[in-house]
């Protein structure tokens, strides 16, 4: 229940940021830079969190923050369960060197840091969400299709599915109308433990300078601007991880509880 | 056993083929090398002359298979940055880091095993539950943001440690101790629910109804059994590892292959790139060779297998 609640506060404060937030995440107020928080002595509850180097509110910047979050960490577990699912139904039904070259690859991507590779990959293509959350994709995928192919094999021989053929039931129809629903169980709990990757993914690219372009407010990019204010402005760099951690920490504790519920047996 | 080995270091070649192809293939997309080579001043013709001198118009397989016999040589080019040989500035670099995966992988043994032994014998115990939350917090805090607070509260607070370097042993403490962190509570974790199920089989109601000491049950039995899966874990945690080397180092100014990657990414030092991802492949598949290896003595079922 915890993680439930906050998944639903994170998501809540993403939707009203415009509502909750005293500033516009990139309102500069020089005069005003570097302000501590409120219960902070030379704060004020202007700037209830403080501010940052050029006087940015960083409640606003973290709300907006969280929205951006929110977007990549959902696009890209959407991206990953698409690519994921598909590409582990077509290697456990079909088989052979269909298999063999789908596991082959998954294999490549799994033996190797992924950080690297997105790092690769987010210099080549360069910021921008969409970047992001195709990189988000991308890390995800394999996962998946794992373990979609993993219970396909052991559902594929089952005797509903030669019915259905003996019926002149067609591959398509049999991997998306009677394969696919029996693996949406492990696939939801999967799903909510990769979000949480994603969203630490995301930070660690933009705290690289690697992630969304500059002018857009993150977690990571308002951690990264921390390190470098740390002894004067240590808040710029305890907030935004706090943020990252509490997020990651419900989106876990959502996905153990998910997987107690839906089948306490699963190997995930 | 030779066998098993035998096709586990074959697969193993292929990821490390798969692997430089991916990143050489994206490098290649990642925009013309020939404009980083030549000063702003070229003319076009000169820019044609040297793709044409350096293979560039080649096919890309061509120019792949250019350098896997190059890598396998050991020439990966030159360093646009450093101007050296690209070999050189990784394998100059490659001992901090090194040195840092094994102190973080020490770290996180020295604390997720006593960790998640005591939190499986001793369960449902206040220390099971501290243990957990800590565990959990292990894995969910991202390592850049706990070495920051690190470095807060050890240097720039207590002025005990160092910000960043590798001069002396007190440098490395708190790199080490945020890079292995996420794997001490991996460890922890796997090690609890493992030894949950073991401690739960007849053969140690059998050792207990022997009349052995508890420790020795523990030891002797649960935890050899519930640890060998752990260690098949380790290897992927190395290679986590090493992806987190990346950002670990950035933080505290280490001298490693992960830092000089990043700066090489952001430079467009694509050679570095290159054979960084070569020398981090046969790494890897090295040391999981050698956990193989060891998973191998330790569960003997699967040299029968």
């Amino acid at each position: 229940m915890l993680g439930l609640i906050i998944i639903l506060a994170v998501l809540l404060s993403a939707l009203a940021a415009p509502l909750l937030s005293p500033r516009k995440p990139d309102e500069q107020d020089i005069m005003n830079k570097f302000s501590p928080p409120a219960w902070s002595a030379g704060g004020d509850m202007v700037h209830p969190l403080g501010t940052d180097q050029l006087g940015r509110d960083a409640l606003s910047r973290l709300l907006y923050g969280s929205r951006i979050t929110l977007v990549i960490s959902f696009g890209g577990t959407l991206f990953g369960v698409a690519a994921g699912v598909l590409l582990g139904a077509v290697s456990g039904y079909y088989g052979k060197w269909v298999d063999a070259l789908i596991m082959r690859i998954v294999d490549i991507q799994l033996s190797f840091p992924f950080t690297l590779l997105a790092l690769f990959i987010a210099a080549v293509l360069g910021p921008g969400i969409r970047n992001i959350i195709l990189i988000a994709g991308i890390s995800s995928w394999v996962r998946y299709a794992r373990v979609v192919r993993g219970e396909i094999l052991s559902i594929k021989e089952m005797e509903y599915i030669e019915a259905v053929r003996a019926l002149g039931g067609d591959d398509l129809r049999i991997i998306l109308r009677h394969i696919i629903p029996n693996v949406v169980s492990p696939v939801i709990v999967l799903a909510t433990l990769e979000l949480a990757k994603i969203v630490l993914m995301e930070a660690s690219l933009s705290y690289l300078g690697m992630g969304v372009p500059i002018d857009i407010p993150t977690w990571g990019r308002m951690l990264a601007d921390g390190r470098q204010y740390m002894v004067s402005a240590p808040w710029m760099a305890i907030l935004p991880g706090l943020c990252i951690t509490i997020t990651v920490l419900g989106v876990n504790l959502l996905g153990d509880w998910l997987r107690d519920y839906l089948d306490p047996k699963l190997d995930i | 056993m030779v066998g098993y080995l035998a096709k586990r270091l074959s697969q193993s070649l292929i990821a490390v083929l798969g692997i430089t192809l991916i990143v050489f293939l994206v490098l290649n997309l990642a925009g013309d090398p020939v404009q980083l080579m030549l000063p702003p001043s070229a003319t076009k013709a000169d820019m044609e002359e040297m793709r044409e001198k350096m293979g560039f118009n080649d096919p890309i397989l061509v120019q792949y298979g250019r350098f896997l016999k190059g890598a396998v040589a050991g020439d990966f080019g030159r360093s646009y940055n450093y101007s050296e040989p690209a070999l050189d500035v990784v394998l100059e670099r490659l001992p901090a880091t090194l040195k840092l995966t094994a102190a973080a992988m020490a770290f996180a043994l020295v604390i997720g095993i006593p960790a998640g032994v005591i939190s499986a014998v001793r369960r449902g115990s206040k220390s099971d539950a501290a243990i957990r939350v800590l565990a959990l917090l292990g894995q969910c805090m991202p390592g850049f943001w706990l070495g920051i607070m690190l470095i807060l509260l050890f240097s720039v607070r207590l002025h005990w440690l160092p910000t960043s370097g590798s001069e002396g042993w007190k440098s490395i403490l708190m790199p080490a101790f945020t890079l292995g962190v996420f794997t001490a509570a991996t460890i922890t974790r796997l090690l609890r629910s493992n030894m949950l199920d073991v401690m739960n089989k007849e053969y140690i109601d059998v050792a207990k109804s022997k009349g052995l000491r508890a420790w020795s049950v523990v030891m002797k039995h649960a935890f050899k059994n519930a640890m060998s899966s752990v260690i098949t874990v380790l290897g992927m945690q190395i290679a986590t590892m090493l992806g987190g080397a990346v950002i670990i180092e950035t933080v505290f100014g280490w001298p490693g292959v992960g830092r000089l990657a990043v700066l090489s990414i952001t430079n467009s030092d694509f050679m570095v790139v290159e054979a960084i991802v070569f020398i981090l492949a046969v790494a890897l598949v090295l040391i999981n060779l050698i956990v193989d290896i060891l998973y191998c003595v330790i569960n003997p079922r699967v040299q029968l297998q």
